[in-house]
């Protein structure tokens, strides 16, 4: 990541540089959204959405969203159901074994903040975002496969504002 | 050296510069290179946007289409995107074989395309022994997906690498004694025989019966199981080994293996067309269309094979080698060698 994290700051030195760079982004950030990979996460009822997402009528990769197994090779982890405080350190394995840029999709009312798990339970965290970073929230229980596109589709247009100074 | 065609052309260009005979071959052979990498990795890209889009139209939906006109920049926003992401190594993994793992894999798919024929005097090197060297080269990958597994340092890459060892070995034994029935029959292991003696469409191996066909049945079966691909698809069997072998890579080192797998699909599918299709014999057409024609005829039939059939288990997978095909390929080969030197069907 070295001389790519650090080539704005030289372009921008010679003059015209900045029209480089900003084309650059351009393309480094529609290449990033119109290809995020998710990993293949599923905890609860709300997985079955996404299944259904996936599959014929929705149908993700229309957006270039396919599944990866392997949390090295996925831009997105999108925590479909609830999530136990067992499960919550794996939760944040993953997270930490994927390379980055990685984005969360918090989908659900579990994930959101605890949902109907929020009174009386012992055993769910309350809200996903005590583990790990989020970027959208989806509300829903579950949310219907229109309210999971419209997520991505949100996480997209997020994905499409950022500029190469802004890696970290 | 013996050169044909537009790398002649080439040649005969560099020649007139007066440079150094030495430097003339060199430059001639590097630029024959560049041209053919470079069509080979857009072929890659375009292979990895039509099984996408197959696949979706194989279940009913559109597949990639917000990417450009009907998604047609969707591997190219994938490469940039894995150009982009980090480059992680797993803190216990074996360096060095870590590293030269993708490598390997990525020039095994490629070399083999010195020999291959895409069209009359389109080849970068007509080698005496040109079947022999592409059987030799694409059981490199094997090595290269091994030292993936090796070393990766976990056990899912393991037991992935193991099996595509394992697979791998099996079903070169059918696929090239499938191979021989028509080198047997040609007399030749250069490419360019091959294919010259193919010169009428009744003279196809694949339509010479009875042994053609079986033989380029047998030849298709060993070369997906050689590609690793779906009904044979045990070393990146998602449900049992999270990826397979690649399980531990990310960013580049990952799109190095996943356009390599592409590369080998149009290496199994160029051969199969070269060896029973008649490679670039055709009427009307410029040779390189004919060979183009036949070679994504067949990459659509392994797609088709893809995208219809369920995964066999790893005893089925082994048994339907050792037990099936290696028989019926050793018969066929009899039956090849009978034909021949009969005189029976010697047209």
């Amino acid at each position: 990541m070295g001389i790519i994290k650090k080539l704005p700051v030289y372009l921008e030195k010679i003059p015209g540089g900045n029209i480089v760079t900003t084309s650059l982004d351009f393309v480094f950030s529609q290449s990033q959204a119109s290809s995020l990979w998710y990993l293949l996460f599923g905890t609860a009822c709300c997985a079955i959405e996404l299944m259904a997402t996936g599959a014929s009528r929705y149908d993700f990769d229309r957006l270039g969203m396919i599944f990866r197994a392997s949390p090295r090779q996925s831009d997105l982890i999108i925590t479909a159901g609830t999530i136990t405080k067992k499960m919550a350190p794996r939760l944040r394995l993953l997270y930490d074994q994927m390379a980055e840029p990685r984005y969360v999709i918090a989908m659900g009312g579990c994930t959101v903040g605890g949902g109907p798990f929020y009174y009386d339970s012992y055993a769910v965290e309350k809200g996903v975002d005590h583990i790990v970073p989020v970027d959208i929230y989806i509300p829903g229980c579950p949310p219907r496969p229109e309210s999971l596109l419209e997520g991505c589709l949100a996480l997209q247009k997020k994905v499409k504002r950022l500029k190469m100074n802004d890696w970290s | 050296m013996e050169l044909t065609g537009i790398f002649k052309y080439l040649y005969e260009l560099l020649a007139a510069t007066g440079l150094p005979e030495v430097w003339v071959d060199i430059i001639a052979l590097i630029a024959a290179g560049v041209i053919v990498f470079g069509f080979l990795a857009l072929v890659a890209l375009f292979l990895v946007w039509l099984e996408r889009k197959f696949a979706g139209h194989a279940q009913q939906r559109p597949g990639p289409m917000r990417t450009g006109w009907h998604g047609w920049r969707q591997t190219i926003a994938d490469a940039i995107k894995l150009l982009q992401k980090e480059d992680i190594r797993p803190t216990l993994v074996d360096r060095f074989v870590y590293f030269w793992a993708p490598v390997v894999v990525f020039v095994a798919a490629f070399m083999a395309y010195v020999v291959i024929p895409f069209g009359e005097g389109l080849i970068v090197s007509d080698l005496n022994v040109g079947i022999l060297y592409v059987v030799a080269i694409t059981s490199f990958t094997v090595i290269g997906m091994l030292m993936a597994g090796w070393g990766s340092n976990n056990k899912y890459s393991l037991l992935g690498g193991m099996r595509s060892a394992a697979q791998v070995v099996s079903y070169e034994i059918p696929m090239v004694i499938a191979i021989c029935s028509v080198i047997l029959f040609v007399g030749s292991l250069s490419m360019v025989d091959i294919v010259q003696s193919q010169a009428k469409i009744y003279q196809w191996y694949v339509f010479r019966l009875p042994f053609g066909p079986i033989a380029f049945i047998i030849y298709l079966i060993a070369g997906t199981a050689e590609t690793n691909r779906t009904p044979f698809d045990l070393p990146e069997a998602e449900q049992e080994l999270v990826a397979g072998f690649n399980t531990e890579y990310s960013g580049m080192k990952f799109a190095m293996f996943f356009l390599a797998e592409f590369v080998n699909m149009f290496t199994v599918s160029a051969i199969g067309a070269t060896l029973f299709l008649g490679g670039w014999q055709g009427p009307l057409l410029p040779s390189w269309m004919w060979f183009l024609g036949k070679t994504m005829f067949l990459v659509l039939v392994l797609m088709l094979f893809r995208w219809t059939f369920p995964r066999l288990r790893v005893d089925q997978l082994m048994e339907f080698a050792w037990k099936t095909l290696i028989p019926f390929a050793f018969v066929n080969l009899i039956l090849a060698a009978v034909m021949k030197y009969s005189g029976w069907f010697n047209w």
